[in-house]
């Protein structure tokens, strides 16, 4: 597994796209940093580039990945290597490769601009996690819908409406289910329902660090206690971590089952 | 009227210092001195002088200072209340009491019991004390000019119907509250019925009420004081004329927490501030006739709110900054304006490079009538659909009021000479 997560990541990093996400990055980065001078502005910036960027990147990519390297894919499984090995692999190098390029695109710019003498370190860290946890996330959904779909035109079709339906479509139905439903009790629902998203649960967990002003003045026991003591951040954490697991597994699920 | 006021001071000062010089008496007491206890000393010495207590541990009940004299504490002597008692109190003009510890003074509801309570008098100095456990600390009632200085006062309150106020000013006039440093009471200053007061370069914090309390107080001023963590940084209600310049709120998170907290008030003077991480900056109720000029209001939740009631307010050069929300404004009739100050927010343009946007800019989001709405709706804070839909109401308002809008913003922050603290 890790010779040909070794290998998917060495191609994937010499390969242009690759370079062109760590240069987008790089050069946005740069360019916020330079023209507003204030690292927090900085920060509420990117947080709403990575949480838009990284899903969108990461799911298209991997779908891309995932159909052009499958005459590869069919080589090795002709040869005595385990499918989760195979599968696996190809996945963790391309979520690692995305990664690095965020941390990189990102960590450079901050840390020329003395950003561990400033006290937005903890901010920083938070973003880039989360930006990495969304890295993984897409890119196992998008290697899950390649898997399952042999048709091309089907599988970008449907990586591109997982993106929206996680980005947009969720969070509007869920302002409007709230709306609706404002005569009822709603905190457990609403915190509840904002697991189900992890972009949602990544945004959760950056506000938390930056708007906690704003967010304490809820006045809802339930949710004072979700965002105001380390519960909120705790699971949320989880719940993310689940959010890997889950599509890795399915990957797996899958490989194991499929007719190639 | 401040240079007045501190020719008055100095007067007092001179013939204080004058008296002394007349008198130049000294009553010692200490554990190995003639005269063991504070109550014999106050007995034995005359008008004007000097009663010098030695470092030990006093626990004498009530004592009463019916004379002008000078109560003071070298190294720091401990008078203790016993958690029964009134450790001071003051009928006679001209007291200074200073370089005390005063602890456990006496805990009543009934009597709102106080550390040192200053009675129908002026000329009173009470500088440099340290109160301890105290439930009110220090009680001005019916009292003329006078200062207190450099008072550290801690209390233990945790809910705000059990606890006191740290300095508790009643029928005032004229009070100089500088330098004190006020954490865990009820209200850190409470004034009711206070008038041409100065409160400044204080410090409250962590007190479970208001940092700074005015009720029915007019013509005062309180200026490079700073308010963190209370349950509300300064509450100013039903009052007049109030001055408010280069103070410091920070942090006061909560429910109902505000950095400043205006409620029926007319005629203010608010200028210079920094409004920091706060639940919300300046919350306005009733407020009308008030001109808000180079406040800094940057990372709260929301800067302003105003609610009903609040005419002709006017916001002139003030930031910003990164703020959730940057301004709330609840009912259609707005006589308030915004005109001339800097948002972060605003991505307008400016053409003709004046340094003034060419498009207006609305910093009414229709996401705060959301919460307004359905206030779970905050878990949505900052989510791409959430700013879809502030732009596109930004394009064209249909719920949030249209006439809220700055029309010449500013390009650049705004800049102005900072007060004496920073």
């Amino acid at each position: 597994m890790l010779k040909i997560m070794k290998y998917t990541l060495s191609d994937l990093l010499r390969s242009r796209w690759g370079l062109i996400y760590l240069g987008f990055f790089l050069l946005l980065t740069l360019s916020l940093l330079w023209l507003s001078g204030d690292v927090s502005k900085v920060v509420i910036s990117l947080m709403n580039v990575i949480l838009i960027l990284c899903p969108l990147i990461a799911v298209m990519f991997g779908v891309m990945y995932f159909y052009n390297s499958r005459e590869f894919t069919e080589l090795l499984l002709a040869q005595p290597i385990r499918r989760t090995d195979i599968f696996w692999g190809q996945y963790l190098g391309l979520a690692l490769s995305l990664s690095l390029s965020l941390l990189l695109g990102i960590g450079l710019p901050f840390l020329l601009y003395g950003l561990l003498a400033s006290s937005e370190v903890l901010n920083f860290f938070v973003l880039v996690s989360t930006g990495v946890f969304l890295s993984f996330i897409f890119s196992g959904l998008a290697f899950y819908i390649a898997l399952r779909n042999d048709n091309r035109i089907r599988g970008f079709g449907l990586a591109i409406l997982v993106w929206l339906f996680f980005a947009v479509i969720y969070d509007g139905v869920f302002l409007l289910s709230l709306m609706l439903l404002k005569e009822y009790p709603l905190e457990h629902y609403s915190i509840v329902a904002a697991m189900f998203n992890p972009i949602d649960l990544s945004r959760i967990l950056i506000l938390l660090k930056l708007d906690i002003s704003a967010l304490m003045g809820y006045t809802g026991a339930v949710f004072r206690k979700f965002l105001g003591t380390g519960l909120g951040s705790t699971l949320s954490f989880g719940v993310l971590v689940l959010w890997v697991l889950v599509p890795a597994w399915s990957i797996r699920r899958l490989a194991l089952r499929k007719d190639f | 009227m401040k240079t007045r006021l501190m020719r008055i001071y100095i007067v007092i000062l001179f013939l204080g210092i004058g008296a002394l010089g007349l008198r130049a008496g000294t009553v010692n007491v200490c554990a190995d001195c003639p005269v063991k206890t504070i109550k014999e000393g106050i007995r034995q010495a005359q008008a004007g002088d000097v009663v010098l207590i030695g470092s030990g541990l006093y626990a004498e009940g009530n004592i009463v200072v019916d004379k002008p004299l000078t109560l003071r504490g070298v190294n720091y002597p401990v008078i203790d209340g016993q958690l029964t008692e009134e450790a001071f109190t003051i009928t006679a003009d001209s007291v200074t009491i200073e370089g005390l510890k005063i602890q456990n003074s006496g805990h009543n509801q009934l009597k709102d019991l106080a550390a040192i309570r200053v009675q129908r008098t002026k000329g009173y100095i009470i500088r440099s004390n340290i109160l301890l456990n105290s439930y009110f600390g220090i009680y001005l009632e019916y009292a003329g000019a006078g200062e207190v200085y450099g008072n550290t006062i801690i209390g233990q309150a945790v809910t705000e119907a059990n606890a006191g106020n740290a300095i508790h000013a009643w029928y005032v006039q004229g009070v100089n509250i500088s330098h004190n440093f006020l954490k865990g009471h009820r209200d850190g200053i409470y004034l009711e019925f206070v008038t041409h007061s100065f409160i400044h370069d204080n410090h409250s914090t962590g007190n479970v009420r208001y940092g700074l309390h005015y009720m029915f107080s007019n013509d005062d001023a309180y200026y490079c004081n700073t308010f963190d963590h209370n349950g509300a940084g300064v509450a100013v209600m039903f009052s007049k004329r109030i001055v408010m310049t280069d103070n410091y709120f920070e942090h006061n998170w909560g429910r109902a927490s505000y950095g400043l907290l205006l409620k029926e008030i007319t005629d203010a003077d608010i200028a210079r501030n920094a409004f920091v991480s706060n639940t919300v900056g300046i919350m306005l109720e009733g407020a009308s006739r008030i001109r808000y000029q180079n406040n800094q209001f940057k990372s709260n939740g929301w800067a302003v709110q105003v609610t009903g009631g609040c005419e002709d307010n006017n916001f002139i050069a003030n930031n910003f900054l990164s703020n959730a929300l940057d301004l709330v404004i609840n009912g259609r009739l707005n006589s308030n304006t915004f005109d001339g100050n800097y948002w972060s927010e605003y991505n307008g343009y400016d053409l003709d490079r004046d340094g003034r946007g060419d498009v207006p800019h609305r910093p009414v989001k229709l996401f705060s009538y959301i919460i307004s709405q359905s206030p779970e709706s905050i878990i949505l804070l900052r989510s791409f659909f959430v700013d879809l839909l502030n732009f596109s109401e930004k394009v064209s308002p249909a719920l949030t009021p249209d006439n809220v809008l700055d029309n010449m913003p500013l390009m650049e922050e705004a800049q102005w000479a900072v007060g004496s603290r920073r």
